[in-house]
């Protein structure tokens, strides 16, 4: 049983921060592809801008996921970018 | 971070390697369509575009009356053959049904050629594989991709010394050498490899990202203000039921040719041609321009009366349309080409140098180097047959192109077969060989098939080498002398293998001492 704890200790934050990059930084690059509907673009020209501008910002959040110092960081970070795109995603859809 | 470097390049390096490599000789797809369908005479000069629309117009009446779309791809320098699809009615509800066929200019009929993929099967094969519903296929290539972008990004993160490492080459020094070889192509090809890379997300993107494209349009018509900027096709709407054959195409792609330019008129696509409502776009060619965005004149199809004239999209639609065809390179002339090739193919030499160095680096530190744990045999023999299997492979497509018999029922499905058929044996013979010898032998057979291919070409057709150099057929005598480049490179890297295997198995034994001088560089990988 301790050996089991000391498992998902040692490889918890590991696995932790592979599901961060790999799907909140495609959440985030997709709620940032939705957000920029908000902009006051003609709505193909902003649909354009949010899908070149995601895989950026995808890479950005898997480089930033394993940049950081934890795994609560690298999730920490994400959220806090998502925060504030979240309600302006929410007004466009 | 360089652990990052190591495993995304890593997990899915084998899928990257191959979309690399076929994905490079499509820079040369429509000159390996020419090679692989012998029996159509090369194009001494481009035939009159207006003249070749109209005739193949005229076939498609006849073979595919009733369709709702049909478009063709006109012949240009690079290509011998008119492409042409259209639709059929669905096999079954919900999807789309497609025939297509190629057709010769001189007469509109579809081309007395063996039938074949001919280049478009790399092409395809490198964003969409094959055995696999379409869409798995780009799911998979786009995963690859990401991967490669955090590869990329992370590698030159991991490379703080990257112009010293670019002017830094220690030959005959095994995994420096290796180091470095990774280092130099890389860093020199670094702005294509990134380019390469996202643009190759931009020509998919809608698949990828669809997120914002679905907030933004609730309805078929907002979603066609989209589609309108991304490409020439117009979206077929109702049909009138009445009546009315179709105007002269000739006519309007001449309308267009003044317009653009001689032979610069890339596609001819028509919406319910015979019906009174038809319409008909001419979009202009891909030569003299760095973008894939639409750039059309549309014509009423009943009457050949000039619609309308479209030539520019918005801003973010022309920086996609720019991406893309950088993605793509058709706007190249022919030097062009060949430094996107060249340049390409240092990308799939640095995918290749990393996978081996993955290898190179653990077996120093094996704890019994005579049986390495199963991880390290994995990836070792999957890099053995992704790397010197693939060419094998690729070289045995353009075998069975000249092998297989013609007529054969599904011709150009057995070449595909014939393809994965030996890639498949490749990994088979990488499993029960010792790993050196996997290598040299596979690498040595991959030199015999190429350089004795331009031999089975003067033997299986009318198009010896000698004779399309005597005769300044540049696609035929290209490929050719190619072929033997590339048999050079592969005998070169197998008896380097050999080499190796034979001068430095045992020198890897006793235990090394990593070099000290470097040891800050160990991460790089």
């Amino acid at each position: 049983m301790s050996f089991l704890i000391h498992r998902v200790r040692s490889t918890g934050p590991l696995i932790s921060r592979i599901v961060a990059a790999l799907f909140g930084g495609y959440a985030l690059a997709a709620l940032s592809s939705v957000a920029v509907l908000a902009l006051p673009l003609s709505k193909p020209q902003a649909v354009l801008t949010g899908m070149l501008a995601s895989f950026a910002i995808y890479a950005g959040a898997v480089i930033w996921v394993f940049a950081v110092r934890s795994a609560l960081k690298a999730w920490a970070g994400l959220l806090i970018v998502a925060v504030p795109l979240l309600p302006l995603a929410l007004s466009v859809s | 971070m360089s652990s990052l470097h190591t495993w995304a390049g890593l997990l899915l390096g084998w899928v990257l390697y191959a979309m690399f490599l076929t994905g490079t000789v499509s820079y040369f797809k429509d000159e390996l369509s020419q090679w692989m369908r012998p029996e159509l005479p090369r194009l001494s000069q481009i035939p009159d575009q207006a003249v070749v629309a109209q005739r193949v117009a005229v076939e498609l009446g006849n073979i595919a009356p009733g369709t709702s779309q049909w478009s063709i791809r006109l012949p240009d320098e690079r290509n011998n053959s008119v492409y042409a699809f259209w639709r059929t009615a669905p096999r079954n509800p919900g999807q789309r049904g497609f025939g297509e066929g190629n057709f010769d200019p001189a007469t509109g009929q579809r081309v007395a050629s063996r039938d074949t993929l001919g280049g478009e099967f790399f092409y395809r094969f490198h964003f969409q594989f094959h055995y696999m519903p379409v869409v798995w296929g780009r799911w998979l290539a786009g995963a690859a991709a990401m991967f490669m972008l955090v590869a990329i990004v992370s590698g030159v993160i991991t490379h703080k010394k990257i112009f010293v490492d670019f002017f830094t080459f220690r030959w005959g020094k095994r995994q420096r050498s290796w180091l470095d070889a990774h280092n130099s192509l890389s860093v020199f090809g670094l702005p294509f490899h990134f380019m390469i890379t996202y643009t190759g997300l931009v020509t998919l993107m809608a698949l990828y990202m669809p997120w914002g494209e679905q907030a933004a349009f609730k309805t078929p018509a907002e979603r066609q203000q989209l589609s309108a900027e991304l490409s020439a096709f117009i979206q077929p709407g109702k049909p009138s039921g009445q009546k009315m054959p179709l105007a002269s195409v000739a006519d309007m792609v001449r309308q267009a040719l003044e317009r653009w330019g001689r032979d610069n008129v890339g596609r001819v696509t028509v919406v319910h041609p015979g019906d009174a409502a038809a319409r008909v776009s001419v979009a202009r060619g891909e030569a003299g321009r760095v973008s894939m965005s639409p750039q059309y004149m549309e014509f009423d199809g009943a009457t050949g009366k000039l619609l309308m004239v479209r030539e520019s999209v918005g801003p973010a639609a022309e920086t996609r349309g720019v991406l893309y065809a950088l993605h793509l390179g058709r706007f190249s002339d022919t030097e062009m080409r060949w430094l996107y090739f060249l340049v390409s193919f240092m990308g799939t030499a640095m995918v290749g140098t990393g996978l081996v160095m993955w290898t190179v680096k653990r077996r120093q530190k094996l704890p019994d180097p005579e049986r390495p744990y199963f991880g390290f045999r994995l990836v070792e023999r999957l890099n053995i047959a992704s790397i010197a299997g693939l060419s094998i492979a690729m070289t045995a497509f353009l075998w069975a192109n000249r092998l297989l018999p013609h007529p054969l029922e599904s011709r150009a499905d057995w070449e595909v077969h014939a393809f994965f058929i030996v890639w498949v044996l490749t990994l088979l013979h990488a499993l029960v060989r010792p790993a050196r010898s996997a290598w040299a032998e596979q690498l040595s057979a991959a030199s015999a098939l190429l350089f004795l291919l331009p031999l089975l070409n003067a033997f299986t057709t009318q198009r010896p080498l000698w004779q399309s150099l005597f005769e300044g057929d540049r696609v035929f005598a290209g490929i050719d002398m190619m072929c033997w480049a590339l048999a050079l490179l592969h005998a070169v890297l197998a008896i380097r293998t050999a080499r190796q295997g034979a001068i430095s198995q045992p020198a890897l034994k006793p235990k090394r001492q990593a070099p000290i001088a470097v040891t800050s560089r160990e991460g790089a990988g």
